[in-house]
């Protein structure tokens, strides 16, 4: 009657002897260490020479670190003792090191080896336990919208003229709209066609020398996508550039990025980096100074070009036409020119620009070649209560040399001083922006709050599985047992759930809650079976039916309770940010787990005790 | 023979509580108005989180006053500068609004020096930030959103479950109890005052869960009485809620003991949301009995409504 089959005996050992196996490496304290790894994939070599010469180092500022090793491949891994000593350790190799080698804090796991070969590690841990850096940024939308439709101008006025097409303007005619007006007798035809083979997706459209090209909402919601994932990608150098261990840059919705440095507490250096938007133009100077000093007195500044000011704010026209723009950089090494002994910067361009650059010097040996630093500062202002935001654009010509010789994706350009060199330089390598971005959220977790909330969230949770263990064992005797067996299989299991590397969960403060909450709604489905099984008793069954029907009437209960739960916890993941996340996944996963350990796990318990044979007269519960 | 040795309600409670009903919908209507009142007139204590601004934590070596730091950062231009001890008076939190101007990228940096300044001019030695945080405007509206859609999706979502796997009649007597409780619970934190962040958010969006979790083993119970039973639908209710008495007091009172360590262990960061969910199991456990049920009687429940039998002899009758 009280049968259980022998299979899931087995099945339950297995889950046991995995959840074990994978909620194990949780219990290895992390140690406090420096990582080092190259700042280029294949750039250095992370080898035994360099493990000698930071163990050397270490030994001459008096820092004994527990160990110095290559623990995985291009990585090494240098532990301390705590994290005084981390910080000390880690400031002390930067400089040293230098700009080839990225060092970084992080905290690496203790847990024996064999528990890698399972697969199964420590789940990361949130911000809020760790201590760092969490940023969002936001894209402005319509910057990055105006920078695309100004490049399709530009693209548009390039191929008429190529193609012989006559045409007076090209210009914005709308939010999604680019109108031309071409001259009396160009082919109106042959313009639109050319249009349409451009824009395959936009539409195109109009008559006699008025022509227009309209964005549809798709294809403007495209653009600033491909805005966002290009700025993902800079973002992405720029943070490698700060040394963070385990860095997280992710895309939230449509127009926001999140970016979580654990570890780091200067906020100042890392925002300056993150959040720089400067960037190189390389445009035509049309005249010298003198014409510009002329056409800004009598304000008449020709229609194709532009007054731009030199640091010393002397006027200068360049050409309205973008030769080349910091996006097709490729790379920037700052240095002293060898001739005159000047810093200057060493640019690379991709083929693109070099082509275009190739086009541009062929024609203008001897014309100038101006060179437009770019920088965008977001500001805030609260205008009648509300905030709003915008940024102010600074341009500065840093050069406008004589273009000496035909040059194509490699030169070199000087008029900075040296720390605008090195600084540029690190700009320009890590990329430029495709739309300027600000800050709309910054949190900063020291270290030391991060170690006591986890020793908070482990109390927490701790004294939530005592107080309901002792009440069980108090309340229900055998059955108790049975039930709090079956509450520490589930926490057991949930913990190992989580630390599934395909799971992607996050441990973080709000977790911690979620685990105490499981123990509070998993406990549901044990108590409705034990009273089941005690309200058949009273009924006059005999133990052992009176156990096998409790767990049976109680099943159908507990299925439809938990489904209710599950739908407020899947509401909560569905729509929770950040650590509400790691919440809900938690009660999830508990709920889930939770159900098979009440009436699968407990009920193999009771039939272990109970059941064979022997048909007990009385049961504790 | 006494076989249970421990019992936290009598084996054979039988409490009419279906005579208690008008009394007790009167008294959960008005605890509802009044919780809306709340809202509505005194608004909620939002946290940084929806209001956006700059939040720093600091630790110090010893108790400083706090109406000095304020006025000394009123004086440094942050006029409403809110700033709360904790602990033994040495953790400070202080909120404030970026000044006017002001880009985001300089706001805590900024907020950071201020706290800095205000404290040393109060005498605090060793002032230690553990904390600090930013939030834009735009965040906040966009969490208050998504909390109303989450709100949305599990009213739905239960609606539609418990209608199929009940009937239309337990599903809308569930809902009106579940949003009671959560009503009330937002209340509690429009009448005292205490913050409301995100965590507390999702406290509540949790109370749900467990709100609706005690009302469905309640009528899953019902269900089975009315198949069972040869009764009034009285009787079958009030026999259901006195069957199940033992189960619902005894879950609630070892979740409430959970809830209560995350409260006292946890910190401050968890106080809030083990706060809701405390008040949440007590509100949701009292309306599962004396809201869920009464409500269903109301609504006019018969052994009909369950039977699918009953069912498929209406679909036979429209047939041709």
């Amino acid at each position: 009657m009280l049968t259980f089959p022998r299979w899931k005996y087995f099945a339950i050992l297995l889950v046991l002897i995995l959840s074990t196996l994978y909620a194990l490496p949780n219990a290895y304290p992390l140690d406090p260490s420096v990582q080092v790894t190259a700042a280029r994939a294949g750039g250095v070599a992370i080898d035994k020479a360099l493990r000698d010469r930071v163990a050397a180092e270490l030994t001459k500022a008096h820092i004994t670190a527990d160990s110095v090793a290559i623990e995985s491949k291009d990585n090494l891994l240098v532990r301390l003792p705590d994290p005084n000593v981390q910080t000390r350790a880690a400031d002390m190799l930067r400089p040293l090191l230098g700009g080839d080698y990225v060092v970084a804090l992080s905290l690496a796991p203790t847990a024996p080896k064999w528990l890698d070969w399972f697969g199964a590690k420590p789940m990361p841990r949130g911000l809020d336990l760790q201590g760092g850096v969490h940023f969002a940024m936001e894209v402005d939308q319509k910057a990055a919208i105006d920078k695309r439709m100004d490049a399709f101008q530009e693209d548009i006025r390039a191929t008429f003229r190529e193609k012989r097409i006559l045409y007076s303007s090209v210009s914005r005619t709308g939010p999604a709209t680019i109108g031309i007006t071409l001259k009396e007798g160009a082919d109106n035809d042959k313009a639109q066609n050319e249009l349409r083979r451009m824009f395959p997706t936009y539409q195109v459209g109009g008559e006699a020398t008025r022509l227009a090209i309209t964005v549809p909402d798709a294809g403007l919601r495209q653009l600033a996508t491909e805005a966002i994932e290009q700025n993902l990608t800079t973002l992405r150098n720029r943070v490698n550039n700060l040394g963070v261990a385990e860095p997280v840059i992710q895309r939230q919705g449509t127009d926001r990025v999140v970016i979580q440095l654990p570890g780091l507490q200067d906020t100042a250096e890392a925002k300056r980096q993150i959040g720089a938007t400067a960037t190189l133009e390389f445009r035509a100077v049309v005249g010298d100074e003198a014409q510009a000093a002329a056409a800004l007195a009598d304000n008449r500044v020709p229609p194709d070009a532009r007054i731009y000011y030199d640091q010393f704010h002397r006027p200068l026209l360049l050409s309205k036409r973008l030769l080349v723009s910091g996006d097709q950089l490729v790379n920037a090494v700052p240095g002293i020119d060898a001739q005159r002994g000047v810093p200057n910067v060493s640019i690379t361009l991709d083929s693109t620009g070099g082509q275009r650059m190739l086009d541009h010097t062929i024609d203008n040996v001897g014309n100038r070649l101006g060179i437009v630093y770019v920088e965008r500062i977001p500001e805030t202002k609260i205008v009648d209560g509300k905030e709003v935001h915008s940024s102010r654009i600074d341009e500065r010509v840093i050069s406008s040399s004589t273009i000496q010789g035909v040059f194509g994706k490699d030169f070199q350009t000087t008029g900075l001083s040296r720390e605008e060199a090195q600084s540029l330089a690190k700009q320009l390598k890590a990329g430029a922006l495709a739309a300027p971005m600000s800050f709309v959220e910054e949190r900063v977790v020291g270290p030391s709050l991060g170690a006591e909330n986890v020793k908070r969230g482990t109390t927490a949770v701790l004294y939530s599985f005592l107080f309901a263990l002792g009440f069980f064992l108090l309340y229900y005797r055998m059955f108790g047992l049975i039930t709090c067996l079956s509450l520490l299989l589930n926490l057991l299991m949930v913990i190992a759930v989580m630390s599934l590397p395909f799971i992607g969960a996050t441990m973080s403060l709000p977790g911690f809650a979620g685990l105490a909450l499981t123990v509070g709604m998993s406990v549901d489905a044990n108590v409705l079976i034990n009273e089941r099984i005690r309200e058949e008793l009273r009924a006059g069954m005999p133990p052992q039916a009176a156990i096998a029907t409790g767990y049976d009437r109680a099943s159908g209960t507990i299925f439809d309770s938990n489904m209710t739960a599950l739908l407020a916890g899947l509401a909560l993941l569905l729509f929770g940010t950040g650590p509400l996340k790691g919440f809900a996944l938690t009660m999830i996963i508990g709920i889930l787990t939770s159900v098979f350990t009440a009436v699968t796990v407990s009920r193999a318990m009771a039939t272990l005790v109970y059941g064979g044979r022997r048909k007990p007269k009385s049961i504790a519960i | 023979m006494k076989i249970f040795p421990l019992t936290l309600l009598p084996n054979d409670a039988n409490i009419n509580f279906m005579r208690l009903r008008w009394a007790s919908i009167t008294l959960a209507a008005l605890l509802m108005f009044g919780a809306i009142g709340a809202m509505a007139f005194k608004g909620f204590n939002y946290a940084l989180d929806f209001t956006g601004g700059a939040l720093v934590e600091v630790r110090t070596d010893q108790p400083v006053d706090i109406d000095d730091i304020r006025k000394d950062l009123g004086k440094q231009g942050y006029d409403s500068a809110q700033v709360q001890t904790y602990g033994s008076g040495n953790e400070l939190l202080v909120r404030l609004q970026p000044r006017e101007g002001e880009s985001s990228t300089q706001a805590t940096t900024h907020a950071k020096e201020a706290v800095t300044r205000a404290l040393t001019t109060a005498g605090a030695t060793n002032p230690h930030i553990l904390r600090s945080e930013f939030v834009g405007p735009q965040i906040g509206r966009e969490l208050a959103r998504n909390g109303a859609y989450a709100l949305a999706f599990v009213v739905i979502g239960f609606l539609f479950y418990i209608a199929f796997r009940f009937q239309r009649k337990f599903a809308l007597a569930a809902i009106i109890a579940t949003l009671h409780d959560v009503v009330v619970v937002a209340g509690w934190f429009a009448i005292t005052g205490h913050e409301f962040d995100l965590t507390v958010l999702a406290g509540v969006l949790s109370v749900m869960g467990y709100s609706i979790n005690d009302t469905i083993v309640v009528f899953d119970r019902v269900r089975e009485n009315f198949r069972g039973m040869r009764a009034s639908p009285y009787e079958v209710l009030n026999k259901s809620v006195n069957q199940t008495l033992s189960r619902t007091v005894i879950t609630s009172f070892v979740a409430f003991l959970t809830v209560l360590a995350l409260y006292i262990y946890g910190g401050g960061s968890l106080r809030g949301m083990a706060e809701s969910q405390i008040i949440g199991i007590i509100v949701g456990t009292l309306s599962s009995i004396f809201v869920a049920c009464p409500l269903l009687l109301w609504f006019g429940v018969t052994k009909q409504d369950l039977l699918p039998k009953a069912q498929d002899e209406a679909a036979l009758a429209r047939r041709p």
